[in-house]
């Protein structure tokens, strides 16, 4: 995809790192607050590790196809 | 496409889920916060970017209608299975799993694994080699323009009404699911859509294919994985439905084998019989849609290479395969762990008693109590159960089939990861759209308008043409979804219409490619009478619903029998049409098929390659795979 400038692996990654940071942030508020949502299973606290998961995987392919880098 | 059109959808059409769902009384699933509506947001800004920052790549038609054939393998093999990874589907076949079991993973497995390989590793370099831009345009190459045009005709307008139906079928579902009004829903998308499509052509839609792609897995897999730890893993799964089969809960029933309950028609709550599966399905309807559908195939087309085009099929396989986790999984899970809110096992049903079964805006017991008392009669709702919905206390709401898999997302998911699903079913329903309208803008611009209008015009003028006809597509579009909308039935005869087209289609392409001595006529005539075979079969079953018995050769058949035996016998038509036409008139010479006939056609040598990144060998791990799930769940 070197030809059409910008990696679409790029524009996953920069919408998965937002969206990781925005749950995980949500989760880690339900952490310290203890104000855990209405749901089941609740006590597994699935932002925290789902948002850290989409976070991490964000990250890895935002900064790994980030444009103008050389593969 | 009705074949891929989820079953419960299929059989009882969208129009009455919708109605059940939009009777008055009935609430919304889900409510979302502003952290799921940022979600939301965030993912339409997205998409209109990559419309924008792809305008400048779509200057020449090459690149707008063609992606510039540009994309790797893993690219088109995400955007190909995409493509087909609506969010119907999805609510769909987890509805289908709920009430038929694991069964509904025959559509993802046997339905779509041996055709797609076979794509890849046969049909591909003949598509790809000839330079073919559409489907349509390989039937030029292969039989001239009339099959070509045909074709093209019926494709184009069934593709912009398909892409009307799934427009509707988006506003209805964010309607019952999020109560959203149905013009802001329609609006909104249909936007967005033309924008991106407009703006960034075949790439745009590509890209966005495969960033649905992410969003479905990011958004849907956390519903499976608690659902899994909820019912303390699949063995837990099972002894929990086996108690509440045993206490009637749950209907009786085979739901956790594929085969087993196949060798005959009244074995199986689907009433279909393993012939009708790998024949019918396995090989008329699944080859039909993923070898000649051209939504489909246009992804494919759009690889970089001829290794990538052959091996895109084939990495879209694996994932494909990999579906039924997120989609027939939560379905049974739903089986087990859905609860009313007064804590008792919620049993879900279909869309005709939800509608009967509607109360007044003001709550209170059903308006039509007494149709309601006669369906529910006829369920294995459980008689306590009966009774709170007839009394109307409010603790116990009746849902349908198609809505477990948002009542499992409402479930478990909280803020943000609620808004995370919701986009992953908007970003499915949006993808469908714009796969329609960018497969309708090609097939309109190089297969009706270049040959049949302004045939030598400059390249510019073409791709000015497809951003019009996108525009104009997607107008269309809305249009039939209002159509829909007004006359709901319509959507049936909308969804069967594809069926007419793709088996014959089938038989033609393949005799086409793998038989030198088919010709025109042969082409022309097995098209034409394999689709009034199809149309035929279909009205016949239509008028006299006792006809199954002879169009799917069983008493016992029902309605997904006979779509899977009227494919089959509609390309059996094509193929036997094409063959007696062709033996009695005259074929092309040789040297007119090369690039587009087996036996005929270099196949250009492509470089060595490591065998971890050959594509027989990732073949060869699919087929294993695919064989050893079979075995698995027979």
């Amino acid at each position: 995809m070197h030809s059409s400038g910008i990696s679409i692996w790029f524009f996953i990654g920069v919408l998965l790192t937002v969206y990781g940071a925005l749950v995980l942030a949500y989760g880690i508020f339900e952490l310290v607050t203890n104000q855990t949502a209405n749901v089941i299973l609740a006590n597994l606290h699935a932002p925290v590790w789902w948002g850290g998961i989409l976070l991490a995987l964000g990250l890895f392919y935002g900064i790994r196809f980030r444009p103008g880098r050389a593969e | 496409m009705l074949q891929m059109v989820p079953l419960t959808f299929a059989a009882s059409g969208l129009h009455s889920f919708t109605a059940a769902a939009l009777a008055p009384g009935s609430p919304s699933l889900a409510h979302l916060g502003p952290l799921d509506l940022a979600v939301i947001a965030i993912y339409f800004a997205m998409v209109i970017w990559i419309g924008f920052y792809l305008k400048s790549k779509a200057n020449t038609s090459e690149e707008f209608f063609m992606a510039g054939r540009e994309m790797t393998a893993w690219i088109a093999g995400l955007s190909f299975v995409s493509a087909n990874l609506g969010s119907l589907e999805l609510m769909g076949w987890a509805g289908s799993s709920y009430q038929y079991g694991i069964l509904a993973a025959h559509w993802y497995w046997i339905g779509a694994i041996p055709a797609m390989l076979f794509l890849g590793m046969v049909m591909m370099p003949f598509y790809y080699v000839c330079k073919t831009h559409s489907v349509p345009g390989y039937l030029k190459l292969r039989y001239g323009q009339g099959s070509s045009t045909v074709a093209a005709v019926s494709f184009a307008f069934m593709t912009v009404l398909m892409s009307g139906v799934n427009m509707f079928a988006m506003a209805e579902v964010m309607k019952i699911v999020l109560g959203w009004d149905m013009n802001f829903s329609i609006i909104v998308s249909s936007l967005a859509v033309a924008a991106y499509v407009a703006l960034g052509g075949l790439r745009s839609a590509i890209f966005n294919e495969v960033l649905q792609f992410v969003l479905i897995w990011g958004g849907a897999m956390l519903v499976p994985i608690l659902g899994l730890v909820e019912t303390g893993g699949w063995n837990g799964f099972k002894a929990r439905l086996a108690h509440n089969i045993a206490t009637g809960a749950v209907p009786a029933g085979d739901y956790t084998h594929m085969w087993r309950s196949m060798g005959h028609f009244a074995d199986n709550p689907m009433g279909i019989h393993w012939t009708g599966i790998v024949f019918g399905l396995g090989f008329a309807i699944s080859f039909g849609y993923w070898t000649t559908d051209f939504l489909v195939v246009q992804r494919v087309l759009a690889a970089n290479s001829l290794r990538s085009a052959r091996l895109a099929p084939v990495i879209g396989s694996f994932f494909k395969m990999a579906v039924p986790f997120i989609v027939i999984l939560p379905g049974l899970l739903g089986l087990v762990v859905l609860t009313n809110s007064n804590g008792s096992h919620m049993q879900l049903v279909g869309e005709n008693v939800v509608k009967d079964c509607a109360r007044s805006a003001s709550g209170g017991a059903p308006v039509n109590l007494s149709q309601c008392s006669a369906d529910l009669a006829t369920t294995a709702v459980l008689p306590a159960t009966q009774q709170a919905v007839l009394a109307g206390t409010g603790s116990v709401e009746l849902h349908s089939y198609n809505e477990v898999l948002p009542l499992m997302m409402v479930r478990y998911l909280g803020p943000g990861l609620l808004g995370l699903g919701i986009t992953a079913l908007i970003a499915g329903f949006m993808s469908g759209m714009a796969g329609n309208v960018s497969a309708f803008t090609a097939i309109f611009t190089y297969d009706i308008y270049q040959p049949h209008i302004v045939k030598n015009a400059r390249d510019d003028h073409y791709v000015l043409v497809g951003r019009i006809v996108t525009i104009v597509g997607v107008v269309i579009s809305i249009g039939a979804a209002y159509l829909v909308m007004n006359a709901a039935g319509i959507m049936d005869y909308v969804q069967a219409l594809f069926s007419f087209f793709i088996s014959p289609l089938l038989g033609v392409v393949l005799l086409g490619m793998f038989w030198k001595r088919a010709t025109k006529a042969g082409g022309f005539w097995g098209l034409l009478i394999g689709t009034l075979t199809s149309i035929g079969l279909w009205a016949w079953v239509k008028a006299d619903p006792t006809a199954l018995r002879f169009v799917a050769i069983s008493p016992d058949a029902k309605d997904m029998a006979e779509n899977m035996y009227r494919a089959l016998w509609s390309v059996i038509t094509s193929v036997g049409v094409n063959v007696i036409v062709s033996l009695f008139t005259t074929p092309k010479p040789l040297s007119e098929l090369a690039s587009v006939v087996y036996g005929v056609t270099p196949l250009p040598k492509e470089e060595p390659v490591p065998f971890y990144k050959n594509e027989w060998t990732w073949t060869g791990i699919a087929i294993a795979i695919f064989l050893a799930l079979n075995i698995y769940f027979w």
